[in-house]
């Protein structure tokens, strides 16, 4: 029986970052206004359309809701989404400075 | 005892399937492909056959169906013709990057426009560069042994096969073909085994998007990049000929029947001319090189059975002693010359052969090519020649426009 290589095809161990760190793909950030936030003003799980939209998987249903910058590429779903608009897309040159 | 029946081509391939016993089958029906597609049906319907039949919408699902069902360790099966081949070629380079020994059926066909459902080699040519093995059949018996041995080709290297027959000339032609025993495929043909088990214990990540460089993953290791993938499929194309040739000589042994691994010769010994084709055109070659010999012509005939991986070294070796070449073929390159005649010279350049080579393209949307009209070509081919005309345009065998 032939040896088998298991790195012939694209076949990889599942793991947050398989792509590499693609937050850096963004031009584009989201910042969150804590105070307009809907679980955080409730102070219980409700709302979360930005966790449930996200095609990233990057935001966490927790309260504070947390974005993980390291892999958001930026798209304003969750901004678009959230009813009480308190996420704000900013351009990342503006946020550095 | 044998079982010898007399049947077509889409009866012998539906033979073989069953006797490999795939777990998976997917596939759409299209002339001169559907005979096979339904005999295949009937079998699994009727319970002869334990195979999930997917019964899907169209050929790029039919190939998807199984990219998917042999990436979780189903042997599978499809098969198709023409521009049903061509509506797969997304997925026909994503089975053979994804190193999936898929086995499928393309019974030649013409491709449109305009639309013909007869024979030519248009469509799996035009399937050349996806980096599938191709297999080129020249009569009903080498249908359904070398589906046989197409399994255990792909399952040894990991690179999908497409077994390629002349739609109509083979698929709806009568011919006796000894029908393998099945013990003896069990013995001849070991289970499927994935590359990578998958299973929910052991998840993975199947074909995430690949970098221009190489990366470490997860666990530490530097992985390949993009490049790296694909080098090691093109690695393991140009290996395959040592295993295609193994195993055709292996199933000669467990079969009695050994159509020639790579390319099978025809009285090359002492040809002057030799004849060069692939599949049923190739078999007619050896009429009309009979005839040519009764007129004292010392002509002999190769037959291209692998054309990818191209077995440069293996034509190179049958060429040798020729004087003069002349290649028929039914599919066409266009804006170059016949697609086989091209990737002969190729193979030629540097081995010092400079025999003139001249180029017939014959028999497209299923225009009868006799072996008197080969033989009839040669000899036009030696008046060139001897005239002084070396190499010649590609001739379209039979072509009147105007």
């Amino acid at each position: 029986m032939e040896q088998r290589d298991k790195y012939i095809s694209g076949i990889c161990t599942p793991a947050i970052g398989e792509a590499g760190k693609t937050g850096d793909w963004s031009d584009l950030k989201p910042v969150i206004d804590h105070s307009k936030c809907i679980p955080e003003t409730k102070g219980k799980a409700a709302c979360f359309l930005c966790w449930l939209y996200c095609p990233d998987g990057v935001v966490t249903m927790s309260i504070p809701v947390e974005i993980d910058l390291d892999y958001c590429k930026g798209c304003g779903i969750c901004a678009e989404e959230c009813p009480p608009n308190a996420i704000r897309m900013v351009r990342k040159v503006e946020c550095d400075e | 005892m044998s079982d010898t029946r007399i049947i077509t081509g889409n009866e012998a391939a539906a033979l073989a399937v069953k006797l490999v016993e795939p777990n998976v089958i997917a596939a759409y029906p299209i002339t001169p492909q559907t005979s096979l597609a339904e005999k295949l049906s009937t079998f699994v319907e009727g319970g002869e056959l334990r195979a999930e039949y997917v019964r899907v919408e169209g050929e790029h699902s039919a190939l998807t169906v199984c990219i998917s069902a042999s990436t979780v360790g189903a042997r599978v099966f499809t098969a198709t013709s023409s521009n049903g081949l061509l509506y797969m070629h997304e997925q026909i380079h994503w089975a053979a990057g994804s190193r999936l020994p898929i086995v499928m059926c393309c019974v030649n066909r013409g491709v449109g426009a305009p639309w013909s459902i007869f024979n030519d080699q248009q469509d799996s040519f035009s399937q050349r560069d996806t980096g599938w093995i191709q297999i080129y059949c020249r009569d009903n018996q080498e249908i359904i042994d070398t589906i046989i041995q197409a399994y255990r080709i792909a399952e040894a290297v990991y690179i999908p096969v497409m077994v390629c027959y002349d739609g109509f000339v083979l698929s709806h032609t009568m011919m006796p073909v000894e029908i393998p025993d099945y013990g003896k495929v069990r013995e001849f043909l070991p289970p499927y085994k994935p590359s990578v088990d998958i299973s929910p214990e052991n998840p993975v990540t199947v074909n995430p998007v690949f970098f221009p460089w190489r990366r470490e993953n997860a666990e530490g290791v530097l992985c390949d990049g993009y490049m790296e993938k694909r080098y090691k499929l093109q690695d393991a194309l140009l290996k395959s000929t040592d295993t295609i040739e193994e195993v055709s000589t292996a199933y000669g042994q467990a079969f009695g029947r050994d159509h020639g691994g790579l390319l099978w010769e025809h009285m090359t010994d002492d040809a002057e001319i030799v004849i060069v084709g692939m599949g049923s055109i190739a078999a007619e070659a050896t009429v009309a090189a009979d005839s040519l010999r009764k007129e004292g012509i010392r002509a002999g005939v190769v037959g291209i059975r692998v054309f990818r991986p191209f077995p440069r070294k293996a034509i190179a070796t049958a060429l040798k002693k020729a004087k003069v070449i002349v290649v028929f073929e039914k599919c066409m390159s266009y804006g170059c010359d016949g697609g086989v005649s091209s990737d002969i010279k190729s193979a030629l350049y540097g081995t010092g052969i400079e025999a003139p080579m001249h180029n017939y393209i014959a028999g497209l949307g299923g225009r009868d090519v006799k072996a008197r009209e080969l033989a009839d070509a040669v000899k036009e081919t030696i008046t060139r020649i001897d005239s002084g005309t070396e190499e010649n345009e590609t001739t379209w065998l039979n072509c009147h426009t105007g």
